[in-house]
């Protein structure tokens, strides 16, 4: 099976080990991946703060990157609610608008093919058993996008849950917003951050050293609090856990 | 925290204080986290609880698609039953039909069962300025005044106030108002609850006229319908000679039947109670009992012009259950007062800024006031998408576009402060759409990585303030794939 990863635009700039792992996981499971150079950005943040025009082009770009591609897969609840839950919906608009079915059509191809990484693991390879090894006590944070838009529900933690060494801990208050939110954490920063600091504060409690979530972003947002709260747990990507193995484990 | 909405600043701003509340704070949270807890096990025991609230969905979009002829309906089933039925175009309409009809009768004092759509209106004020006294006595409205403070909720508008500071209200305040608070009250709720009683007793038994709000009205019989939960709603509507009942256009069903999907829904979503205490519901007026006169008085106020709006008028749904304040993580911290509006929690996110225009500075700012999390739609009993809402309503801020505003057709210009943002999404966009411009501008970013500062300047200050920046690291994917083609001569 030949897949193309979509990276997303901040893990390609900011958190390039995120990337390393989901093609090192998934060339292990026998997945040919593959990475088209001319993708960017999905259109997320232009369209979530306002921006509708600005992101039709950028999705539009997308498909053109991605549609001819069997499956893509994305280490990124958020990016993958996009393209799933909102490009249609930027198709629709654009024919109330009266400006016919282009978009929609443009966009179709990608919608149903676009996959989280652990949607795609579960569903699409049927692994929850991926022979990863990870002694460490982790526990998991279900990002509002990935929960909710794509609902991956129990998905990840049955990932976890599989690795050898691996001690899961219950995250208290798990569902709810760590407060990251895009433009929201600049514009609400004063809200954004005492969010952000329950959360941190909740994944303490559960003494565990990693704190684990699907996307980077919500792990930024967290991983700088803890910083500056001075904890002593690490923000990881779920790619870079399933990723690590007895013979390569990550640090 | 007094008086009215006008000048507020924006939520930013607002929410930025009662963040470093930190009382304010703890009571909302254990309010709403426990309130939130009861919901959902309420919620759990109902096994058809999604088609409840599809049906829910289906019978308010029917009814506003059909407005004007529900409207129309209903006008004739309450005059056929012996009411009066008025418009009112706007607040000031609205204010002074009351003004008026509570001076025919001749007092001057009046008891009100919580109405939203009356603070909508500023009511109480309009009726102060014509020597008009009119007294809540929905417990919690009544602490809101007394107090002279604001709602901070659509259900328990006192959730901002814990027990101790509601009885230094009443042992301070109620003596101005009618009867006086008992001596030596203290903070059980069953003595607050007793001097309430005391204390509102009194106006319930003298008041000629009584003003109410309706949680639903419908078109085929002209009947109106409170849902409560102490009684004292019960006792304004039944005991004044006159009643004028103030309500939003939207909360009309089309039939008894429709009822009997909103009366679990709401229950449920609310109070997580299984069913309400009180449902009173009336019907004109008879000879026998209740009031002698009954005027209806159906406030539009930016409702026809939100039902314009094909995204924007699913806010109309909304049966004011507030759930989805009780689930969101933004009202937790910035409170219901940040809101700037009666209408605080998510739903005001996006009600207010479409019943009153984005034009003030509070209205712009709340469509920003979520992260987009996406647990208010979860909860929400008839399904309104409201981040869906929000990124629409943000557009309208950031681009303008055509809104109807007062019946016409306006063209709204982009709001003022976003230039700079504008400039930005637009180079980004510029970038993404040019990869070979995109990562010239990583490789500047990792090749400068050591001289990058530790906190940022302009709006990312907002970032570096309260959390450390991730370091740029020393390549971008991008380059690793092209040098390691795609991983496959070894991981690095
Ligand atoms: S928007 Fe939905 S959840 Fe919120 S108050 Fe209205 S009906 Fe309830």
């Amino acid at each position: 099976m030949r897949v193309a990863l979509f990276l997303t635009c901040v893990n390609d700039t900011l958190y390039p080990d995120t990337g390393r792992a989901v093609v090192k996981l998934l060339t292990r499971l026998g997945v040919d991946v593959d990475f088209p150079s001319g993708q960017t950005c999905c259109g997320q943040a232009h369209y979530n703060t306002g921006y509708r025009h600005e992101a039709e082009p950028l999705a539009r770009h997308f498909s053109d990157v991605f549609g001819a591609y069997e499956a893509i897969v994305t280490p990124s609840g958020s990016c993958g609610a996009m393209v799933r839950e909102l490009y249609p919906r930027m198709g629709e608009r654009a024919r109330t608008e009266g400006r016919g079915d282009t978009l929609a059509a443009t966009l179709a191809p990608v919608v149903p093919k676009t996959y989280e990484l652990t949607e795609f693991l579960v569903d699409v390879l049927g692994v929850t058993d991926v022979g990863a090894y990870y002694p460490h006590k982790v526990t998991y944070h279900p990002t509002c996008h990935g929960l909710r838009g794509l609902g991956l529900g129990e998905r990840p933690r049955r990932l976890l849950q599989a690795v050898k060494g691996l001690e899961l801990a219950e995250l208290p208050g798990a569902e709810e917003c760590c407060g990251f939110g895009g433009t929201f954490a600049l514009k609400n920063s004063d809200v954004s951050a005492a969010m952000g600091a329950d959360k941190v504060r909740n994944a303490e409690s559960t003494g565990a050293e990693v704190l684990c979530a699907a996307d980077n972003s919500c792990l930024m947002h967290l991983g700088g609090t803890m910083a500056r709260l001075r904890t002593a747990m690490r923000p990881v990507h779920i790619a870079e856990i399933l990723a690590s193995t007895e013979e390569e484990p990550a640090v | 925290m007094s008086g009215t909405y006008l000048g507020m600043p924006a939520f930013p701003a607002a929410a930025r204080e009662a963040v470093g509340n930190a009382t304010l704070r703890g009571n909302l949270r254990h309010a709403t986290h426990t309130i939130r807890a009861k919901r959902a096990k309420a919620v759990s025991e109902v096994s058809d609880w999604a088609e409840l609230r599809e049906a829910g969905r289906r019978i308010k979009d029917h009814t506003l698609r059909h407005l004007d002829r529900y409207l129309v309906q209903l006008e004739e089933s309450v005059t056929a039953a012996g009411g009066v039925v008025h418009w009112a175009a706007d607040a000031d309409e609205a204010n002074d039909i009351v003004t008026q009809l509570v001076k025919m009768t001749g007092e001057s004092e009046v008891v009100k069962v919580k109405s939203m759509a009356t603070q909508e209106i500023g009511l109480n004020e309009a009726l102060e300025a014509e020597g008009i006294r009119a007294y809540e006595t929905d417990l919690a409205e009544l602490i809101v005044q007394l107090g002279k403070d604001r709602p901070s909720h659509i259900l328990v508008p006192a959730i901002h106030r814990n027990r101790g500071e509601i009885r230094d209200i009443f042992a301070r305040e109620m003596s101005e108002w009618g009867r006086p608070a008992p001596e030596g009250l203290t903070d059980t709720p069953a003595e607050l609850a007793e001097a309430a009683r005391l204390h509102l007793r009194e106006k319930f038994l003298r008041a000629k006229v009584g003003i109410s709000g309706a949680n639903f009205m419908v078109a085929e019989t002209g009947t109106l319908v409170v849902v409560e939960s102490e009684g004292n709603g019960r006792m304004c509507l039944t005991l004044p000679e006159t009643l004028i009942s103030v309500v939003g256009i939207e909360k009309i069903v089309p039939a008894w039947q429709d009822l009997e999907v909103f009366l679990q829904t709401l229950p449920r979503s609310s109070t997580a109670e299984r069913m309400n205490p009180y449902t009173s519901t009336w019907t004109g007026t008879t000879d026998e009992d209740g009031p002698r006169n009954f005027h209806l008085v159906l406030l539009d106020n930016g409702r026809t012009d939100t039902l314009a709006d094909e995204v924007g008028r699913q806010a109309l749904r909304c049966i004011r259950c507030s759930a989805c304040l009780n689930v969101c993580p933004v009202y937790e911290r910035a409170g219901g007062h940040a809101y700037g509006s009666v209408y605080p929690g998510p739903i005001g996110a996006i009600l207010s800024p479409q019943l009153r225009g984005t034009g003030s500075e509070i209205d712009a700012s709340l469509p920003y006031a979520s992260s987009l999390c996406g647990a208010c739609y979860e909860v929400c009993p008839v399904a309104i998408d409201i981040p869906e809402v929000l990124v629409h309503l943000r557009e309208r801020v950031v681009q303008g576009g055509e809104v109807t505003r007062a019946g016409n057709k306006v063209v709204l210009r982009p709001a003022k402060g976003h230039a700079a943002e504008r400039a930005a999404m637009r180079a980004a966009r510029w970038a993404f759409l040019h990869p070979g411009a995109l990562r010239t501008g990583q490789r500047a970013a990792s090749r400068t990585r050591r001289f990058h500062p530790r906190s940022l300047p302009g709006p990312g200050r907002a970032w570096s303030g309260t959390r450390e920046l991730p370091p740029v690291p020393a390549e971008p994917f991008r380059d690793w794939w092209q040098r390691t083609r795609g991983g496959k001569d070894g991981d690095r």
